[in-house]
């Protein structure tokens, strides 16, 4: 079947098999591979993109159930000279990420975190992380990370 | 100032942020343009004679390029028996057990293929756990006439030792087997052209993995290169070539075409070589006043259904089983049995969690015993300050310690009497929800021993930049940064400048890889030796140059450049040094390798709460000081410390690999193995602690693995701790809630 | 991990869905979120050879305040159950529930109708629904019928919903006592309960405690005779046959269930002021 599906602002189309998922569309037919495949069972949250704006496991959507809508992914984030977003120099100023394989769904999942909660607690960072896995930082940095980007983002309001 | 022991931020992480990694998946190389991929088809059964391979339907299937099996082996150097084989060919003896290999023109084909191989498989009892391994009823290696395939320690322990012991307190304890599971799964791809293997591997160790398939696959070291991309995590599990790696190198020779690999989450949870898996029998006993005077530690050590390292973990069990403390006698033996179930590896840490884990709860049982409080009883018994180095009854020799030190710290910075004050408060107002406060000591062994050592080479480019090739193998601890640190510190080339490369057998032929807490003391020195050896011919070149005696010429670290003592004006910059040198620029190979291991040790304080009614524990606090030694870079040490705690939580809470009576894993998707995340855990206290050690020239010992072996201890006391009002002085891990409840009820009925 | 293959299909509307379910028949599976069925699907637990894709059917994603109940559409997703203002003032247990379920993503995804129709007894909202005295409404070739919650689920996975029926609203009476309560005992987070507990009023609903989601009816008839709520929650697993599995026995969940009764009712009682 046909698919269209922005993403990351650019429109695409490609026919594809009925089955396949979000995750390897993006990787192997739109041809951007920062989204991994953790677990397959919508557990470790490493293929987590965003559709129209909010947090999905990528390895549990079809391409077809998106098409039509808006993907953003790790790519999508940075400026167009390369400059960090917020979320990603939060996490590189913190060391939030160590062998870097969680991190292009841990980027999304706390963008789409703040972008719904603007000041999270401690609390419910960790809460809102548990559908993401890491193996490499205890997750200590990454919950930093995240609570120092909310800070940065209401200084800049 | 030396940018040595700054906070620097990594440079590996722009790309990592803004593009993604190259993990092997990733790799769009027009090397492996065309590639077929491969699915293994596994073992549903835990022991089973296989009595045929029909494979007629999976070929027919559209997109099949090849089904190749265990009798397609006919090219290669036969597996010894007994031994792993690549593929399954008579029997298999784990579920999950790779029996043939399907390559498909598309990756969406693979998995629909392997179904249609069928494999007939005639049942035969599955033997689970090591007390069934241990009556050998069953057999997995008839000729063997044993499950036991490797013994060793003392022969016969000796009662006497704890004949004159006021009170001897004897325990059986689990450390259960857990899933290494780094977020990136195992992969590979492999083409062979022009009579040379090229094999990219998600691998710890390139050279190990060149020399197994040049000894699996019957070719010259000269015809195989490998390479590591992006590696997203390993954890010792990706230490060498699994078979399915050596079966994908195999693959592509025999079929010409470019093989390429990634097992699913479900595969890796059932292959990937996991951890732990012993069984102690421990034995302490000393006096009343706290003194212990002997220990015994008897192994028994899972290996699953091939013996990959089960042979070898429970040497450094014994060897380090007298853990931080003066110890008049202790004895240590173990047994490996080989079981149905997925074969045992290293796993962060590789034994020693295991020794510590047994001496902290041993500890832990003596001192509720007394009646005396942990942390005391442990400061009576500790390696004093001046006995280093200090040689252990079991044979290893520490470097350097400070262990009482560490635990005062690691107390102080707790607020250990607060906290007891605290427990004592809700003992006495029966609070639902009570406190459990987990004390423990440690020291590991990381980095040299026999053999070991690793490569580097440092260029110095007659543009001025700098490239830096280590045999380390970094999969996310920052070495391309740390290295790049260690180089300006000596050349005084700002590390903008300089380049990590790691990770080609054609470019650094030899090398070791990073495994075992090693590469700073070992791989860092080989690198900062390298530039220490591009500094001395400089300073020849420069002496040419400035027609000057080389002894007056001075390297001003600022400014990367070299001036003459006492000669004001402009220096000679290392670019045109580089250029003097020739078109190769400046260029050091060196080897750094130490008979002499380092033993990193620390203090843990664990705080956990657990609501009485459900048993559920929550890890609320968790202190440690972990002294590795000087620190390069606090935020990639502090990283390890975070990642290493986070871990051994996971194993004293969570994480526990099981099977079922028939040898089929419950645990084979992250949805059943409790892999543990940021809702199960606090921020962590790291209180810094820097004992140097003489054993290389940067004086650092490892840090990799040492968070895992202080918290899983610490964290599993707590939780005993919590109910010790009760009388319950210990609980195997992981504490489940129902396992707490149950603890709960037994001494609440026992009272 | 792929899913078999299958042929997709859009509905752009609800009979549509049921027109192509009729065509179908048992070939055909629904597809809402997919966080229940995909999952199965890669592990070749499920094989459908037709998917139903409804995530389109924008007609059945809804919360609506009727006279006498709240109306939601089957295809609402968790994410929006758990910030909706309706239910937050006149259901926070449906509410606060749904907030429970999975993580952030799954919520994006996953709906209220999915999970009821999967009839997974160690789902969250099915209990939830059975405490409020849900009824659900379902379409099929011969048209729409109301289930009661209390007659909807039959087995593990299974419900009295016909290959042919599509589920398209849940019907929540407004509750006649405003204390409501949500217990969920979990290992780690993101897993499954062990054991829930969804208490509104004096109705309780259970969580993973058999085959089905449960009502605890002991308890609830101790409370109508006037029990104390503790002893009342004594008898939470009266007539319960939980499931052993590696992360509980059914001693264990009887007793969880008990306490987690308790403490939902209290908690609810307290909230009742």
């Amino acid at each position: 079947m046909n698919v269209t599906i922005t993403v990351n602002g650019e429109k695409t189309s490609h026919e594809v098999e009925d089955r396949t998922l979000l995750v390897h569309h993006l990787r192997d037919v739109v041809g951007l591979t920062a989204t991994n495949v953790g677990c397959d069972t919508s557990t470790c949250g490493a293929c987590t993109v965003l559709v129209n704006g909010e947090s999905v496991k990528s390895c549990t959507v079809l391409a077809a159930q998106v098409d039509g809508d808006e993907v953003q992914t790790l790519e999508g984030l940075a400026g167009e000279n390369g400059e960090l977003d917020p979320m990603q120099s939060a996490f590189r100023e913190h060391h939030a990420l160590q062998c870097g394989f969680c991190t292009p769904g841990m980027v999304m999942a706390a963008t789409s975190l703040l972008r719904e909660n603007p000041h999270p607690t401690e609390e419910e960072v960790r809460a809102a992380l548990k559908g993401n896995l890491c193996r490499c930082t205890g997750y200590h940095n990454i919950v930093q990370a995240i609570m120092s980007a909310a800070e940065s983002a209401e200084g800049a309001r | 100032m030396s940018i040595v022991g700054t906070r620097v931020v990594r440079t590996e992480d722009p790309r990592l942020l803004t593009t993604g990694a190259q993990y092997l998946e990733d790799l769009r190389l027009p090397e492996l343009q065309g590639a077929a991929y491969a699915t293994f088809v596994r073992s549903p059964m835990a022991h089973a004679r296989i009595t045929g391979i029909d494979v007629s339907a999976a070929l027919d299937e559209p997109g099949v390029v090849a089904v190749l099996t265990a009798d397609d082996l006919d090219d290669i150097p036969e597996s010894p028996p007994g031994r792993e084989p690549l593929l399954a060919k008579d029997v298999v003896r784990f579920v999950g057990e790779p029996v043939a290999i399907v390559l498909t023109e598309e990756h969406y084909q693979g998995e629909d293929a392997a179904e249609l191989v069928s494999v007939d498989y005639d049942e035969l009892p599955a033997v689970v756990g090591v007390q069934q391994a241990l009556t050998d009823e069953t057999l997995l290696f008839p000729d063997k006439g044993t499950n036991v395939l490797s013994r060793g320690g003392a022969k016969e322990f000796d009662d006497e030792a704890f004949a004159d012991c006021e009170v001897v307190v004897e325990r059986t304890i689990v450390n259960q087997r857990v899933a290494a599971a780094p977020l990136e799964v195992r992969a590979a791809a492999a083409r062979w052209a022009d009579d040379r293997l090229t094999l990219w591997s998600s691998t710890q160790n390139v050279h190990g993995v060149r020399d197994e398939l040049t000894g699996k696959l019957g070719l010259d070291k000269k015809a195989v290169r490998v390479i590591a991309p992006d590696v997203g995590g390993g954890f010792g599990a990706k230490i060498g070539a699994d078979r399915e790696t050596v079966v994908v190198g195999w693959a592509a020779r025999r079929t010409g075409r470019p093989v390429r690999w990634v097992e699913t989450r479900n595969e890796n949870l059932m292959a990937m070589s996991q951890g732990r898996a012993q069984l102690h029998t421990i034995t302490i006993g000393g006096s009343r006043d706290g003194r212990v005077q002997a220990y015994r530690l008897d192994i028994v050590q899972d290996c699953g259904g091939y013996v990959r390292m089960g042979g070898m973990l429970p040497h450094l069990t014994m060897l380090m089983a007298s853990g931080v403390y003066d110890l008049p006698r202790v004895e240590t033996a173990f047994r490996s049995v080989v079981t149905n179930t997925t074969p045992i590896g290293a796993y962060r840490g590789a034994g020693r969690p295991e020794a510590t884990a047994a001496i902290e709860r041993a500890m832990d049982l003596f001192a509720a015993e007394i009646g005396m409080d942990a942390a005391e009883v442990r400061r009576r018994n500790f390696v004093a300050p001046d006995k280093f180095p200090f040689t252990t009854p079991t044979g290893a020799t520490y470097d350097t310690g400070e262990y009482a030190k560490a635990l005062d710290t690691v107390l102080e910075a707790a607020g250990y009497d607060e906290l007891r004050a605290e427990q004592r408060r809700r003992r006495e107002r029966d609070d639902p929800i009570q406190l459990g406060i987990g004390v423990s000591a440690y020291v590991e062994i990381t980095g040299g021993g026999p053999d070991a050592g690793e490569t580097a080479r440092v260029s110095v480019h007659p543009d001025g930049t700098v490239t830096v090739w280590t045999g380390s193998s970094p999969h996310g601890q920052g070495h391309a940064t740390a290295w790049a640190m260690l180089v300006q510190d000596e050349l005084g080339i700002p590390m903008d400048r300089i380049t990590v490369r790691h990770g080609d057998t054609d470019v650094l032929t030899e090398g070791v890889g990073t495994f075992g807490s090693r590469s700073l003391q070992i791989g860092g020195t080989a690198v900062r030796n390298a530039a220490v050896e591009i500094k001395e011919r400089a300073r020849e070149l420069a002496a040419e140059e400035m027609e000057a005696d080389p002894a007056d010429l001075v390297l001003d670290l600022e400014s990367g450049t070299w001036t003459v003592r006492g000669v004001p004006g402009r220096g000679v910059p290392w670019a045109q040094l580089a250029e003097r040198a020739g078109p190769e620029g400046l260029s050091a190979d060196t080897t750094f390798a130490t008979d002499q291991s380092t033993f990193p040790f620390g203090a843990h304080v664990a705080v956990v709460e657990v609501d009485m009614e459900t048993g559920r524990p929550r890890l609320v606090r968790h202190v440690s000081v972990d002294d590795a030694g000087p620190v390069v870079n606090p935020i990639l040490a502090e990283g390890q410390r975070h990642g290493g705690i986070a871990q051994g939580a996971a194993q004293a809470l969570f994480e526990e690999v099981s099977y079922d009576e028939y040898g089929n894993p419950v645990t084979a998707t992250l949805l059943d193995y409790t892999f543990i995340s940021a809702a199960e855990l606090p921020s962590f206290e790291l209180v810094p602690m820097e004992t140097p050690t003489s054993v290389n020239p940067l004086g650092v010992k490892g840090i990799g693995e040492a968070g895992t072996i202080g918290s899983t201890p610490a964290v599993q006391s707590a939780v005993v701790d919590a109910l010790g009002h009760l009388g319950v002085r210990h609980i195997d891990m992981p504490a489940s809630p129902e396992r707490v409840w149950t603890a709960i009820n037994e001494a609440r009925t026992a009272q | 991990m792929i899913p078999p293959k299958f042929a997709y299909r859009r509905a752009g509307s609800a009979e549509e869905a049921v027109s192509l379910l009729a065509e179908y028949g048992d070939e055909a599976k629904i597809l809402a979120g997919g966080h229940s069925l995909l999952p199965l699907m890669k592990l070749r637990l499920a094989q459908p050879e037709f998917l139903i894709d409804i995530g389109r059917v924008h007609e059945l994603s809804y919360i609506r305040g009727e006279a006498d109940h709240i109306a939601v559409g089957a295809l609402t997703r968790y994410h929006d159950l758990e910030h909706s203002e309706l239910l937050a003032a006149e259901l926070p247990l449906l509410a606060h529930a749904s907030g429970k379920v999975g993580d952030p993503q799954v919520r994006h995804r996953g709906t209220i109708g999915g999970s009821i129709a999967h009839g997974e007894s160690a789902s969250d909202v099915p209990a939830v629904v059975l405490a409020l005295d849900g009824t659900l409404v379902v379409s099929g070739p011969s048209g729409v019928r109301e289930i009661p919650s209390s007659e909807f689920f039959l087995g593990p996975f299974e419900t009295v919903l016909e290959p042919d029926e599509l589920l398209t609203e849940i019907r929540l009476p407004r509750p006649a006592s405003p204390g409501w309560s949500f217990q969920k005992l979990t290992s780690r987070a993101i897993d499954w309960a062990i054991v829930a507990v969804a208490v509104q009023g004096s109705s309780v609903g259970l969580v993973n405690m058999g085959s089905t989601p449960l009502r605890a009816t002991a308890t609830e008839r101790a409370l109508a005779d006037g029990a104390s709520i503790t002893d009342a929650a004594a008898r939470a697993a009266e007539g319960t046959s939980p499931f052993a599995d590696r992360n509980a026995s059914p001693e264990y969940r009887k007793h969880l269930a008990r306490v987690l009764v308790r403490r939902g009712l209290e908690e609810a009682a307290g909230r009742a002021g």
